[in-house]
C-alpha cells in the first residue's frame, strides 16, 4: 500500500513542479537555517570538560576595600596573588591550580624561523590532572618544580609539529625571552571550548602554546595579559604585582564530592574573616563557589548575537512552515473531487489521510534532505567568518539525528492539518457538483 | 469595490486564508524588527572616533629580553620613525582605538567620595594627541614640560600628585559637570587629583565592555612611554602613502633593534573594520533573512492565488457570462489580496511591538521607531499585489463561455 501511495504521490508531485520545488525549497531553507544557528548554539554552549565539569570549581573572595562597597554586589572575578598562594598552599582540594596568561617571544634554534609571540600559560603542577590535559609525549611538572622555579615547558602539539616537526621533543631546549626552557612535555591537541579556565582571552580564543610554571614566569618577568583590577593603592606597575592590591589571577580547585564542595565553602568563609581580623580584608565575607558551568553561565560566554541568530532561524522556519502548509492545504483541497472518487470507490478515511500523508512527508523528506546540506553550507558559511568560534562551528552526531528530527517533525506537522482537513470531503456533494 | 462577496468567498476558506494571514504577519514583525537591527548595526558602525582614521597606522613591536635605556630607546624609535618619508607624525602609546585592549580606571569628583562615579580610559604617550590629530574644542594640549616618565611615576606614589593636568573628552565632561565648561575643573583618581586643561571634541574608548553609552569617557595624560611598558607606535601619514610608510617604519624599527618582533602593522582603517566585523557580519546575515523572507512570503502568495484561481475558473466564467468585465474579476483578487494582507499587516504590527519589547529585555534595544509601522505596512501591500497580479491577470483572461462548460 505504502508504495502505492508514493507512487500516487510523486504523480501528484510531478503534475506541479514549480509548487513541489516551492515547497521543498521552503523547508530547506527554514531547516537549513535552523540547524545552522542551533549547531552553533550547541558547540557554543557546549561543556568543555564533560567528564569532570561537575567536580572543578572557581573559589570567588572579596578582599577589596569599602571603597565603592555595595553589600549586593558579586565578589571579583579573579583572585590576588597573596590569596590565590594561600588558597593553593593550603591544599584543601583534591587538586588546585594558580594561573594567568600571557604572551612570550620564542626564539627557535633554527635560523630558518624569525622569533614570534606566542600565547603561554603560567599555572602550577596541578593544571594538568585537574583538566585531565592530554599529553602526546613526556609528562608534567610537579610542585616541587613550581617551588624552586624550574625552568622547565610544556608546549603544544601545534608548537611542536611547528618547531620540531612533530618529533618527541622533550629534553630539548626551548629559548623564550633569552632564557633557556627544557621541554618536558608535549601536549596532545588540546582545546577546550569555551576556554573556560580564562576567560579574559576570548571566550573561544585558541588555546596556548606554550605552559611555564606560574613561578619561574614571575621570576623572568614573562609579559602578562589579561585583565586586572586594582583598589587602594593598586600596584607600582608589573614587577611587584606579588603585593598589589589587585586581582589577576584565575584559581581552580577540584572538589571530588557535593560534601567536600561544602566543606570547601565553610573554609572559603573562613578563610574571609580570618583575613577581615587581620585587617587585610575589609568587606564582610563574600564568597561564591560556583561550579564549570555555573561559572561560564554568570560570565554569559555565549554572544548574544548567536542567540538572536537562532531566534530568527525559528521565525523564518516558522514563517516557511506556514507558507508550506497553506500550500499543500490549496493543493489538497483542489483535489476533493479526486477525493471523493477514492472515497466513493470504498478507500476509507484513513486509507486518504494515509495517503496524503505519504504525499506531505516526501515533500518534507526531501526538504529536510535540502535542509541538511544547507546546514554544510551554512555551516561552512559560519567558518568563513572571522569570530573567535568560528572554526568551532561543525556538525557532530546529536545535532546530526537534531536535524533530521526536525526535518521530519516539521513536515509531518506541516502535513497533517492539510491531510486533515481534505480527508473530510463528503464523497456524495463532490460527484454531484461537478 | 463590493467587498461582501469576496468575505463570504473567504469565509469557506477559512483555513487557508488564515495561514496567508499568518505568514503575512509574521513576515511583517520579523522584516519590521530585522530591518531595526540592521539600523543599529550600521549605525554602530559609523560610531565616531574623534582620531584622524584614514591617516593613522599602529605598530606593535616587542623587543626580547630585559630592556636597558628603554626610555632613550623609545626616543632613538621615535626619531628614527619620523624619518621615514611620508610620516608626519609618531608617538609611543599605551592603547589605540578599537585594539579592544585598554587601561581604565575609575574617576571621583571629590577626594572622600566613596562611590566612584564612572570608570573612564587612560591614554598616555607623548605628542598622543597631536599623532591622533583629535580636535581641540577649548583650552590647550600638555606643555612639552609637563611630560613626566611613566616608568618613574608608576615606582613613585609622591610623582603621581605632579601629573597636575589632563585633557578629556566633551562627552565626558558633559557626563561629569552637565551644562558646564570641564576646563578648571578637578578629579579624583585613586589618591590623587588632576586638573582638566583641555576638551577635545571626541576620542574612542579602545574597547567597549562597558557598552557603548560609555564609548567617547577618555582622559589623556601628560605622561611618556618607553619601550618596557608600550609597544604601540603609532604613526600618522596621507591615506596613499600608508602602504609605503608602513615598510619604511617596519625597516628603521628592525634598524633600531633587530632583536625585535613586530607583532602586528595595520592602518586604523583595518582596524576598524575588524572591531566591527560582528556587526557587519550580523547586518548582512539579518538582509539576507529579509530577502529570504520577503520571497517566500510572496513565492507563497502567487502558489496560493493560482490555487485559488484554478478551482474558482467556474465561477469566475459565470460572473463574465453574467456582465462581469475582465477589469472586475482582476479587480476583485487584488481587493482579496489587500483584505489578506490588511488582516495580516495588522496582526504583524502587534506581533512585532512584541518581538521588539522581548529584544528590548533581553539585547537592550531600544524601542522600535513609529516610522516602521507604516513603511512596513506599505511594503508588504505592494509585495502582495506584485504577487496577486499574475495569478489574478490568468483569472481575468478566463472567458465566460468556461460557464457553459462542464468538467
Amino acid at each position: 500500500m505504502f508504495s502505492y501511495y508514493l507512487d500516487l504521490a510523486l504523480r501528484s508531485l510531478r503534475r506541479n513542479k514549480a509548487l513541489t520545488a516551492l515547497m521543498v525549497v521552503a523547508i530547506a531553507l527554514g531547516i537549513g537555517a535552523s540547524m545552522t544557528t542551533l549547531t552553533v548554539l550547541h558547540v557554543l554552549s557546549g561543556d568543555p570538560l564533560p567528564e569532570k565539569s561537575s567536580k572543578l570549581f572557581y573559589p570567588q573572595i572579596d578582599p577589596q576595600d569599602m571603597d565603592g562597597y555595595k553589600p549586593q554586589d558579586d565578589p571579583p572575578a579573579q583572585v590576588t596573588w597573596l590569596d590565590g598562594i594561600a588558597l593553593l598552599h593550603a591544599k584543601r582540594g583534591d587538586h588546585q591550580a594558580l594561573m594567568t596568561g600571557g604572551a612570550v617571544p620564542v626564539q627557535p634554534a633554527q635560523s630558518s624561523i624569525e622569533p614570534f609571540f606566542e600565547d603561554a600559560r603560567y599555572t602550577t603542577a596541578d593544571f594538568f590532572p585537574m583538566f585531565d590535559v592530554p599529553l602526546l609525549f613526556g609528562r608534567p611538572w610537579t610542585s616541587a618544580d613550581d617551588d624552586s622555579h624550574a625552568r622547565v615547558v610544556l608546549i603544544s602539539r601545534k608548537l611542536n609539529d611547528k618547531l620540531f616537526q612533530g618529533h618527541d621533543s622533550t629534553g630539548q631546549t626551548l629559548r623564550m625571552e633569552d632564557a633557556a626552557f627544557r621541554i618536558i612535555g608535549v601536549l596532545d591537541g588540546w582545546r577546550p571550548s569555551p576556554h573556560f579556565y580564562d576567560l579574559n582571552s576570548g571566550n573561544y580564543s585558541e588555546d596556548e602554546g606554550v605552559f611555564v610554571p606560574l613561578t619561574t614566569a614571575r621570576e623572568l618577568k614573562f609579559g602578562r595579559s589579561g585583565s586586572m583590577d586594582c583598589w587602594g593603592k593598586g600596584s607600582g606597575g608589573e614587577d611587584d604585582l606579588e603585593a598589589a592590591s589587585c586581582v589577576w589571577l584565575q584559581f581552580w580547585v577540584e572538589l571530588d564530592s557535593p560534601a567536600k564542595a561544602a566543606a570547601y565553602k565553610e573554609y572559603l568563609l573562613h578563610y574571609s574573616q580570618e583575613q577581615k581580623t587581620l585587617g587585610r580584608f575589609q568587606r564582610p565575607p563574600n564568597v561564591r563557589l560556583p561550579d564549570l558551568m555555573g561559572w561560564l553561565d554568570y560570565n554569559k560566554v555565549v554572544p548574544g548575537d548567536v542567540r538572536l541568530q537562532a531566534w530568527l532561524a525559528f521565525g523564518f522556519l516558522l514563517v516557511c512552515l506556514v507558507n508550506t502548509v497553506g500550500l499543500m492545504l490549496a493543493k489538497f483541497l483542489r483535489r476533493s473531487s479526486e477525493l471523493g472518487v477514492r472515497r466513493a470507490l470504498g478507500a476509507s478515511k484513513r486509507a486518504v489521510f494515509a495517503q496524503l500523508l505519504v504525499e506531505a512527508g516526501t515533500i518534507g523528506l526531501a526538504g529536510g534532505i535540502g535542509g541538511l546540506l544547507l546546514a554544510f553550507v551554512g555551516l561552512w558559511l559560519v567558518r568563513m567568518q572571522p569570530s573567535d568560534y568560528a572554526s568551532l562551528a561543525r556538525l557532530d552526531l546529536p545535532m546530526l539525528l537534531a536535524t533530521f528530527l526536525l526535518a521530519i517533525g516539521a513536515s509531518l506537522l506541516a502535513g497533517l492539518l492539510p491531510a486533515w482537513r481534505a480527508c473530510q470531503v463528503t464523497p456524495a456533494l463532490q460527484l454531484k457538483s461537478n | 469595490m463590493d467587498i461582501l462577496p469576496i468575505l463570504s468567498t473567504l469565509r469557506r476558506h477559512k483555513v487557508t486564508a488564515f495561514l496567508v494571514i499568518l505568514e503575512i504577519a509574521l513576515t511583517c514583525a520579523i522584516v519590521c524588527n530585522a530591518v531595526f537591527l540592521i539600523s543599529q548595526r550600521l549605525e554602530r558602525m559609523q560610531m565616531f572616533s574623534g582620531v584622524a582614521e584614514h591617516e593613522l597606522i599602529q605598530i606593535q613591536a616587542v623587543s626580547i629580553g630585559k630592556q636597558n635605556d628603554a626610555a632613550a630607546r623609545a626616543q632613538e624609535d621615535l626619531i628614527r620613525l619620523r624619518q621615514v618619508p611620508g610620516v608626519t607624525g609618531a608617538a609611543l602609546v599605551n592603547q589605540v582605538p578599537f585594539t579592544n585592549s585598554s587601561w581604565n580606571t575609575s574617576v571621583k569628583l571629590g577626594p572622600n567620595q566613596k562611590q566612584a562615579t564612572l570608570n573612564a580610559t587612560q591614554y598616555f604617550g607623548e605628542n598622543l594627541l597631536q599623532t591622533f590629530g583629535t580636535r581641540l574644542v577649548a583650552g590647550r594640549y600638555f606643555n612639552a614640560d609637563e611630560y613626566l616618565d611613566f616608568e618613574a611615576v608608576q615606582r613613585d606614589q609622591k610623582l603621581q600628585a605632579k601629573v597636575g593636568v589632563i585633557v578629556i573628552t566633551q562627552a565626558l565632561g558633559e557626563r561629569l559637570w552637565p551644562g558646564q565648561s570641564a576646563l578648571g575643573k578637578t578629579i579624583y583618581l585613586g589618591e590623587t587629583s588632576v586638573r582638566v586643561i583641555g576638551v577635545v571634541a571626541g576620542l574612542i574608548r579602545p574597547s567597549l565592555f562597558n557598552g557603548d553609552a560609555s564609548a567617547q569617557w577618555s582622559m589623556a595624560f601628560p605622561l611618556r612611554m618607553n619601550v618596557s611598558n608600550a609597544n604601540r607606535y603609532v604613526l600618522r601619514a596621507a591615506p596613499n602613502d600608508r602602504d609605503r610608510v608602513i615598510a619604511g617604519a617596519v625597516a628603521a624599527l628592525r634598524k633600531a633593534d633587530p632583536h625585535r618582533v613586530i607583532i602586528e602593522k595595520k592602518t586604523l582603517d583595518e582596524i576598524r573594520s575588524g572591531f566591527f566585523q560582528n556587526d557587519r557580519a550580523m547586518a548582512g546575515l539579518l538582509v539576507g533573512v529579509c530577502i529570504a523572507l520577503l520571497v517566500v512570503t510572496a513565492l507563497g502568495i502567487v502558489g496560493l492565488g493560482s490555487f485559488w484561481v484554478a478551482q474558482r475558473r467556474r465561477q469566475i466564467g459565470v460572473r463574465r457570462a453574467l456582465g462581469a468585465t475582465r477589469r472586475n474579476i482582476l479587480n476583485y483578487f487584488q481587493t482579496e489580496n489587500f483584505l489578506l494582507a490588511t488582516i495580516g499587516i495588522a496582526l504583524g504590527m502587534v506581533l512585532a511591538y512584541g518581538i521588539n519589547l522581548f529584544l528590548m529585555l533581553h539585547y537592550e534595544l531600544p524601542r522600535l521607531p513609529a516610522i516602521y509601522f507604516p513603511i512596513g505596512a506599505i511594503v508588504l501591500w505592494l509585495i502582495g499585489q506584485v504577487a496577486v497580479l499574475g495569478p489574478a491577470m490568468r483569472a481575468a483572461a478566463v472567458p465566460p463561455v468556461v460557464a457553459t462548460r462542464s468538467v
